[in-house]
């Protein structure tokens, strides 16, 4: 299929899981270019923050170790990335023959030749919120955003670098790696598809008033639960309480905290059973003594994911409550929650205490907002539900899906998703 | 061959400023004899990058050693044509300096060992000839129902042609039976009729030119390999007259579907004691016909016993899923098959009042719009709860289900006059013949958390024990080898669509429950791997996961001893064997994990650039100290590449020290290990081996799927070797590493170091 490398290239916009998989499908199957647009410095997306993948409870840089020799390894160097870069105007081309799209690209104090050699960071004096970690440390404002990036190379947080007024990084930095005083770049591309990779955020649990989030410390999120549970997480994998460091056993997990609630997100996120059943088994082995309990509404796990509910189950220090928390407040003196619970199958109120509470924060999928920050001419259709997935592809106008954009999906549905836009972005290929 | 050495050493990084660089270029240059062997403050800059161009157009340089960081980093600087220049990296950042005290002989003796054995890696490897060939593509797609007939249409967009085999006389498979399904959009609140759109489909799959069908016919055998499958097609039945054909085929989607769980089997629900228990399945069957004859409202109107209009009707979810005794997982298509069916019945049958007994309600997504919608209705009743029993009471023709630990705390009594059982989706993935799954008895390995593993763990090497779907004349077997229950892999979480049956995807409900409205995507992710797979194959590249290598086993087969161990072995089946057991390879099958390499006692088996040669030398480059001080324990660590290796180079990004005693040798998969290896390092004087690897059993991280088991089942093997030699079994071990178990390391190597001191030094050191 040689003859279709002359064409315009396939833009990504999102390069998680899913729109690195669509690049990886696309390019080993046709000789074509693919453009990554990636707003972080780095791909690999919200996947690389989880310590664990469910069912099999491996780790997500596994397969990500994979996909980044794919790239490397492939001769054809089909895969193009634009990292720290976020789309600005799409416009559609008059003769029909695709789209007209214009990025900007923060600037790229870091180049290529940074060999991560840490020197840098060692002469950086200042700190920044740790956002790989949801901000429970700090990293040096010049930082290695995870373990093993791709692009292999530091950067720069622009909102706590002195620039100027220090550059210390820049003096320190044998190679000539760094240059504070470049500038950001614009970048035009012709492209004939478009895939929406742009992925999902934690639902802002702080809407839901009555259970605490942001007003008590040891109410935290799913997402956080992660990274607190990661050996290369905040806590180095032990999971202790933000108030006070302590490690804690007695924890309770609270479902669809905004998932499956009009007012809030009004469809099921599909993975958070899943994901706070795969929790309760961090805490249990990473401490033996410990118990937690999940309220639930309805436990979904579909498939072969049965099993995992199964040997949760099994695991009679982990408890199942059937019911609704209706508000949670604080023990000031212990910094314990006070849960009021409604047990749905007894039908009677109970309290119950808890060390700490884990919010399975629903997926808010990322593409409506994002699309606000884009100028878009407006004989594009985008086709965006309700809720705020595109489910729909656009075979006519190229236009395509692929993770949680599309649906609420977890890493597997994701991927299978993204090898299907792959292949209808070679639909597209070939009608052109 | 002629072979120009350049040696180049990166002194940058602190490379320079820990080790004796000039020292390391020295020892390199007495040991290897290389055309040049330089050092340079930065390597990976401009200045260094041109000075190994320039040598590699004056100097002829085809073997490149570049002695600087890992492997991991800078590969698209050092990236230099793989077909005419070999590119060996050796890593004295990661896995030298910053693991290591700086300045320090110990450290100096790692880095060079390290160099030495790069280089003689570098002079054995030779440059890889890819097996690029005209190869059908044609699509071959088993299956002509949603999945399958999407499939097909798909394969055509994509440009190209389609052989689809359907064993039935008509196209459109299970779903043609129903009557509506839901709506396959947001916000998937309607019923829609599902015939129209599925007649289309039917239409222009009958109508394309690209898309050769055969019905009432099943697939005979399926011989050779990815771009040139032989596929024999019979007569699906003694009475239908479909002609036998052959086919030349590039890559298979299979997409056979499922079948109903057995109906008797639900006996335990009352199935069997009145025509008006029926199965979810029946239930649209009946209504489906009468509405065929025209009678098109008469869903959830007619009772089946005697044609009255039903007043009330119950369903039980889960019937036989989510059963440890029945199917012991989620079906995952009930629910909303039942709230269809509820909706449906409501809408025609007003007056209807309609219970759905369940355990959970699994609505996923957004199809969570139509549950809530459907819990508005007030004559849809939603009881949580367990069944304790179901009886007939024939006399007045009413159903009675008990129900206990309902939300109401009690039991309570349901009588209706139609029930429901919402029955489980089995997976049509071949009849099962005989099971002669082996039992190897694998030795022991520790996790990495210390913990010992399932002491024995079945290995399944060998015997598919299905038959009758696509009857591979495989040597390991007729079908696609199952994960669970029935579903074929893939097992991997990242890469769905992983198979262990090169050029072989399965797509639909025959891979996972899955509705018609996800089975459509399945159909297109597996339609991409099927025609990526010979777009691959044709240009001589390795498919998943070692994707684009080009590089493939050559087998000396005049030294064969038809052992077997390769065909029993290869998790992927790529080579069968003829009558005397020679072994027939498939290089357009193989995905290059070198485990036939590992299996082989003769070493017959070779990959250009890694071989058991190429892997001794480098073991005899290494320098052995005599005299038995604590510092001069040597340990040989076997490495995989994907997860051991980058964990290796994370611990150096952290600058966490490590023993300066080990020696580490990356490996394709610990499954590659030819056992020769241990006892050459043994011979040599090599204290003990460290074998660091991927996680094995159901959970099974090893992405070739049965790679670091197989390290662990031939090390019973070689615990005979190491009595016979009057060495200690415990001088080899085997760990099971995870990407992010870096922390644990110096842990784990620490202790086994001291284990090994504690057993005293090899007796064969300076022999």
């Amino acid at each position: 299929m040689n003859e279709l490398n002359n064409e315009n290239p396939v833009l990504i916009i999102g390069g998680g899981h899913s729109g690195v998989s669509a690049a990886l499908e696309i390019t080993e199957a046709v000789n074509k270019k693919v453009y990554i647009v990636e707003k972080k410095s780095y791909i690999g997306g919200r996947v690389l923050q989880m310590y664990k993948y469910f069912p099999k409870l491996c780790p997500p840089f596994c397969g990500f170790e994979i996909n980044t020799k794919r790239i490397k390894s492939s001769t054809e160097d089909n895969i193009k990335f634009l990292v720290s870069s976020t789309v600005e105007e799409i416009n559609k081309e008059k003769d029909g023959s695709g789209y007209k799209v214009k990025i900007r690209q923060k600037p790229q104090y870091i180049n290529d030749n940074c060999t991560v050699c840490g020197e840098c960071a060692k002469v950086c004096p200042e700190s920044r919120p740790n956002d790989f970690n949801y901000d429970m440390d700090t990293t040096k404002a010049i930082y290695m955003p995870a373990i093993s990036t791709y692009p292999l190379k530091y950067t720069v947080d622009e909102n706590y670098c002195k620039f100027t007024a220090c550059k210390k990084c820049e003096e320190a930095c044998k190679y000539g790696a760094i240059n504070l005083n470049v500038q950001e770049n614009i970048i035009e591309l012709k492209v004939s598809e478009i895939i929406f990779a742009t992925g999902w955020k934690p639902y802002a649990v702080e809407k839901l008033d009555n259970l605490g989030y942001g007003k008590f410390k040891n109410v935290i999120t799913n997402v956080m639960m992660e990274r607190l549970a990661a050996d290369n997480g905040p806590t180095g994998g032990k999971i202790l309480r933000p108030s006070d460091n302590k490690e804690v056993s007695n924890v309770a997990f609270i479902q669809c905290a905004g998932s499956r609630n009009e007012n809030h997100l009004p469809y099921c996120s599909a993975i958070c059973c899943m994901a706070s059943l795969k929790q309760a088994l961090y805490l249990r082995e990473k401490n033996p003594v410990s118990s937690p309990t999940i309220f639930y509404i309805d436990l979904r796990t579909p498939g072969r994911y049965e099993n995992f509910l199964n040997r949760a189950e099994s695991d009679k220090n982990i408890k199942f409550n059937k019911g609704i928390v209706g508000k949670i407040s604080e023990d000031n003196a212990t910094g314990d929650l006070l849960l009021d619970v409604e047990d749905i199958l007894s039908g009677k109120k109970n309290k119950f205490r808890a060390e700490m509470v884990v919010l399975a924060a629903g997926m808010h999928p990322n593409i409506k907002d994002d699309l606000k920050g884009i100028k878009i001419d407006g004989d594009i259709k985008i086709d965006i539900d309700e809720n705020g997935f595109i489910f729909n592809e656009n075979f006519e106008a190229g236009i395509f899906s692929a993770g949680v954009a599309k649906f609420p999906l977890d890493v597997y549905m994701s991927g299978q998703s993204a090898t299907s836009a792959a292949l209808s972005v070679i639909q597209h290929k070939v009608k052109l | 061959m002629d072979n120009n050495l350049g040696i180049y050493i990166c002194s940058g990084c602190d490379i320079g400023k820990s080790l004796n660089v000039e020292r390391l270029v020295n020892t390199a240059k007495d040991s290897n004899k290389p055309v040049v062997c330089i050092s340079h403050d930065f390597l990976c800059g401009p200045e260094g990058l041109n000075l190994i161009k320039t040598d590699i157009s004056e100097k002829k340089i085809n073997k490149l050693v570049i002695a600087a960081c890992s492997m991991r980093a800078k590969q698209d600087v050092f990236n230099f044509d793989p077909l005419t220049i070999h590119t060996e990296r050796v890593n004295l950042r990661e896995h030298v300096i910053w693991i290591s005290p700086s300045n320090d002989n110990n450290t100096q003796l790692l880095a060079e060992d390290y160099v030495n054995m790069g280089a003689s890696r570098a002079k054995k490897a030779a440059f890889p000839e890819p097996l690029i060939q005209d190869l059908n593509k044609t699509v071959l797609v088993v299956g002509g129902g949603v999945t399958g007939l999407n499939a097909a249409i798909n394969s055509v967009k994509a440009g190209y042609n389609v052989v689809l085999v359907e064993k039935k006389s008509n196209l459109g498979g299970f779903p043609y039976s129903k009557y509506k399904k839901w709506e396959t959009v947001p916000p998937f609140d309607k019923n829609i009729w599902i015939k129209e759109g599925l007649d289309q489909l039917i239409n222009s799959v009958e109508n394309s030119e690209k898309i050769k069908i055969y019905k009432n016919s099943k697939i005979k055998s399926v011989s050779g390999a990815p771009g040139k499958f032989n596929v024999e097609i019979e007569a699906s039945a003694e009475d239908n007259k479909a002609e036998a054909a052959t086919e030349t085929i590039g890559s298979i989607v299979v997409a056979t579907g499922w079948k109903p769980y057995e109906a008797k089997k639900l006996d335990y629900l009352g199935y069997g004691l009145t025509p008006d228990i029926l199965t979810n399945v029946e239930l649209e069957e009946f209504y489906s016909e009468l509405s065929d004859k025209g009678k098109s409202d008469s869903f959830g109107v007619v009772r089946k016993s005697n044609g009255d209009k039903v007043k009330s009707i119950a369903f039980i979810q889960c019937a036989g899923s989510r059963d440890e005794n029945h199917l012991p997982y989620c079906s995952t298509v009930c629910c909303m098959s039942s709230l269809k069916e509820a909706a449906l019945i409501r809408k025609n049958n007003p007056e209807a009042n309609v219970y759905i007994i369940y355990k959970d309600i699994r609505t996923p997504g957004e199809y969570e719009n139509f549950y809530r919608k459907m819990q508005d209705d007030e004559g849809i009743f939603m009881v949580k709860g367990a069944i304790s029993e179901v009886s007939y009471d024939k006399g007045n023709n009413i159903i009675d289900i008990k129900v206990k630990d309902t939300l109401f705390g009690g039991d309570i009594d349901l009588n209706v006059e139609m029930l429901v059982l919402a029955s489980g989706m089995v997976p049509n993935s071949g009849d099962d013949v005989l099971n002669q799954e082996i039992n190897l008895n694998s030795n022991s390995a520790q996790s990495a958390s210390g913990a010992s593993c399932p002491p024995s763990i079945p290995v399944s090497t060998a015997q598919v024990a299905k038959s009758g779907l696509l009857n591979l004349t495989y040597r390991q077997g007729k079908e696609m080898p199952d994960l669970a229950y029935g579903f074929p892999d893939s097992n991997f979480i990242c890469f769905p669509y992983e198979s262990r049956r090169t050029g072989i995807y399965p797509a639909g409900s025959v891979r996972m429950p899955l509705d018609t409205v996800f089975s459509v995507d399945d159909a297109k992710g597996a339609v991409l791997k099927a025609i990526q797979c010979v777009e691959q194959t044709s240009k001589g590249k390795a498919v998943h996961p070692r994707s684009n290598d080009t590089t493939y086993p050559f087998f000396d087969l005049p030294r064969c001893t038809q052992c077997k161990r390769c065909t029993e072995e290869c998790p992927f089946g790529a080579i069968d064997e003829d009558e005397k057991g020679t072994p027939k390879y498939n290089p357009e099958r193989c995905r290059r994990c070198g485990v036939c390499m590992g299996a082989c006692p003769v070493r017959i088996i070779s990959f250009k650039n890694y071989s058991p040669d190429i892997v001794a030398s480098m073991i005899k480059s290494l320098y052995i100290p005599e005299d038995p001080t604590d510092e001069n324990y040597r340990i040989l660590v076997f490495a995989c590449e994907n997860d051991a290796y980058p964990a290796l180079d994370i611990l150096g990004l952290n600058k966490i020290n490590l023993s300066s005693n080990i020696r580490v040798i990356p490996v394709r998969c610990l499954g590659s290990i030819n056992n020769v290896w241990y006892a050459d390092a043994l011979s040599k004087g090599i204290d003990g081996i460290l074998l660091l690897g991927c996680k094995f059993g159901d959970d099974y991280q090893c992405h070739f799927v049965k790679g670091s088991e197989l390290a662990s089942y031939r090390m019973g093997n070689l615990k005979e070797t190491l009595t016979r030699l009057v060495l200690e079994e415990e001088r080899v071990r085997q760990i099971q590493l995870e990407f992010t178990d870096y922390m644990k390391l110096p842990e784990i190597v620490e202790d086994f170091v001291n284990k090994i001191k504690s057993l005293g030094p090899n007796p064969y050191k300076g022999f």
